[in-house]
């Protein structure tokens, strides 16, 4: 059991912070703890994926750079998986703009209630909803 | 140019995006018809790539000249040729109407919101389109975030109802990721005809069962399948009118698509049908769907709220075809897509122009409406009567293959649903339709002179799709036979 943890201790950290993100995004009330989460879980996936890419002793995909002046660069078995990284370039874009949209977002949000707490904010819109039109 | 359409019809929205975005700071004005002539552009395109698909087969168009299990590659097939072609057209149409309303809703935005808008779109037919995994993923979230920036400068309550959708969204495409991270541990490819060709060797594998569900609940929280729509009332009646009448009829039956490519295309009917229940499941949630959205609608006194809890009920539709999984649903499921598209664009607009007009969109209000909008309420009523599923309108035909579709697969429950959410779709309507026409009774009686009420139609701009709409309901509701006979029959994934 332990041995199992400790061999694949890369993706346990994934499995873990992919669950303390979720759990900010749905049970934190407040909105910035809820950005933060959506961070924590988009990071656990590029850990994820970087993970898949990985390889014990692994060289570059570069002949020019790698280890025995490129001689293991060219076989598939003895170099890192580079489109794992392509793609989770990718993926850190999509999240950087994410968090972008989520914090103007959020201003608008701060300005419009002065709050940040989700339970202040539904208190004002069950005012402002009860008020006579 | 020609052989280029399928690249044409997502970059040319996509650079006019930011022309707009250009030309609208040296003069306001010019975005409007910057948009319209970018999205008329990709009309023309998908026109010629649905033209191309029926005359000489599916397309393949390699970006770059890079060849596929490399390359990013856009395929059009029956399916997708149709779908990109209702896109187009529903995103046009809402561009033509949204002049007047972008002007009064959103005065200081008006060069931002069409910039984002065309971005949107570029979002939907990207998504569309694509054959690769990766890139879909890419597209979903250009859509969503542009959808999370649109829906956040509406009336009160807008962004929050926003920041719910972004949470809630951000979910959905994490878990889409982690889906195509886990088939590519396993084949190593993420082009989908490459994949479908790996897979089937696999499918006892574990993985490819934790990315089947990634997949099912990431594109499930995008296209609103209950009980995953909770962010969607709110969203689609606090945005602006032009924008929930973009992504009210879209967002959905785009994500409606995704599905139906990964379970059939992606992975073989027979992985989703038999080896594991998950038609089975997607069946009884868009049941749920069904009957919970019609009975939140019955509660509610907004009208667009009203229209977001029935969409909620049309995606149970779409998802109910795809899951009763045989020839007939998944007939009624296609042809519902392009039919709840239009009549959606119809909905939405037609309460834009209400609100445009009267500022005011509780069901009460609505009275004497019928005089002053003659046009607008006409339409309203077809739609109603699409909704609702009587039989000259588009809506009786999708219903009809989803009735046959349930019979087919001998789920009579189903049956029961489909036909008790028609009815609570006649009190639904006939509650709006009897304050727009009916006048009150002891008005008449007490007075005995009728109210003048002079005729103040929507602005042409805004009148201009409304109409169109209202003509597209009723005519593709009687060429329904010809579409099915010459698109949506090859268009059902092989093996039914």
């Amino acid at each position: 059991m332990f041995d199992l943890i400790l061999s694949k201790y890369n993706y346990w950290i994934y499995i873990v912070m992919m669950m303390i993100g979720f759990y900010a995004m749905i049970g934190k009330r407040n909105l910035v703890k809820k950005i933060i989460g959506i961070n924590i879980f988009q990071t656990a996936i590029i850990v994820f994926f970087i993970s898949t890419a990985v390889k014990k002793g692994g060289t570059l995909p570069i002949i020019e750079h790698a280890h025995g002046h490129g001689s293991h660069a060219v076989e598939v078995a003895s170099y890192i998986n580079p489109l794992p990284h392509v793609l989770m370039l990718t993926a850190i874009v999509v999240m950087v703009s994410t968090l972008g949209v989520a914090l103007a977002i959020a201003i608008q949000i701060y300005r419009r209630y002065n709050t940040l707490e989700e339970d202040e904010i539904l208190e004002q819109r069950k005012w402002s909803h009860n008020l006579p039109r | 140019m020609v052989p280029q359409s399928p690249a044409l019809v997502v970059v040319v929205p996509l650079i006019f995006a930011f022309l707009s975005l250009l030309f609208g700071w040296w003069r306001k004005a010019f975005s409007y018809p910057i948009t319209i002539i970018a999205l008329s552009l990709s009309f023309l395109a998908s026109i010629h790539c649905l033209y191309t698909v029926l005359t000489s087969g599916t397309i393949h168009y390699y970006l770059g000249k890079w060849e596929p299990p490399w390359g990013i590659e856009y395929v059009v097939d029956h399916l997708n040729g149709f779908i990109l072609v209702i896109v187009s057209f529903v995103s046009l149409m809402v561009a033509i109407s949204s002049k007047r309303l972008v002007e009064r809703e959103l005065p200081e935005k008006v060069v931002y919101f069409y910039t984002i808008f065309l971005l949107q779109v570029t979002g939907f037919l990207g998504i569309v389109i694509t054959g690769d995994m990766f890139n879909l993923y890419v597209f979903l979230e250009i859509a969503s975030l542009a959808g999370y920036a649109l829906i956040a400068v509406g009336e009160e309550g807008a962004p929050f109802a926003s920041f719910n959708y972004l949470i809630f969204g951000t979910i959905g495409a994490c878990f889409y990721l982690l889906g195509v991270g886990y088939l590519y541990i396993k084949t190593g490819s993420l082009n989908m005809a490459d994949l479908s060709e790996i897979l089937p060797a696999l499918y006892q594998s574990k993985v490819l069962l934790v990315a089947f569900a990634f997949f099912l609940v990431g594109v499930s929280l995008k296209m609103a399948l209950f009980p995953l729509h909770v962010w969607l009332p709110d969203a689609y009646t606090y945005a602006p009118s032009a924008v929930s009448a973009l992504l009210a009829p879209l967002m959905t039956k785009v994500g409606a698509y995704v599905m139906i490519r990964i379970l059939f295309t992606v992975f073989e009917p027979r992985f989703s049908i038999e080896l594991i229940p998950a038609t089975t499941i997607l069946g009884w949630m868009a049941a749920g769907a069904i009957l919970f959205g019609a009975l939140l609608a019955l509660a509610q006194s907004d009208v667009k709220r009203m229209l977001a809890y029935i969409l909620v009920g049309e995606v149970g539709y779409i998802a109910l075809g795809v899951g009763l999984a045989n020839r007939n649903g998944l007939t009624g499921a296609v042809l519902h897509i392009m039919n709840d598209a239009v009549m959606m664009l119809a909905l939405f607009l037609i309460i834009g122009a209400i609100m445009y007009r009267s500022g005011n969109r509780e069901i009460p209000s609505l009275r004497h409406m019928h005089r002053r909008m003659p046009f607008t309420m006409a339409t309203l009523v077809i739609a109603g009567l699409s909704v609702i599923g009587i039989p000259p309108t588009c809506g009786f035909f999708s219903k009809w293959y989803l009735v046959l579709g349930a019979i087919d697969a001998n789920k009579w429950v189903f049956v029961a649903v489909l036909l008790i959410s028609s009815l609570l779709n006649v009190i639904l309507f006939f509650r709006v339709i009897e304050n727009a026409y009916l006048e009150p009774r002891e008005e008449e009686a007490h007075e005995g002179v009728e109210v003048a009420v002079p005729i103040e139609e929507a602005p042409l701009s805004l009148l201009l799709p409304i109409l169109v709409a209202g003509a597209g309901i009723l005519s593709l509701g009687i060429l329904s036979g010809e579409i099915i006979s010459s698109v949506i029959r090859f268009a059902v994934p092989a093996g039914f």
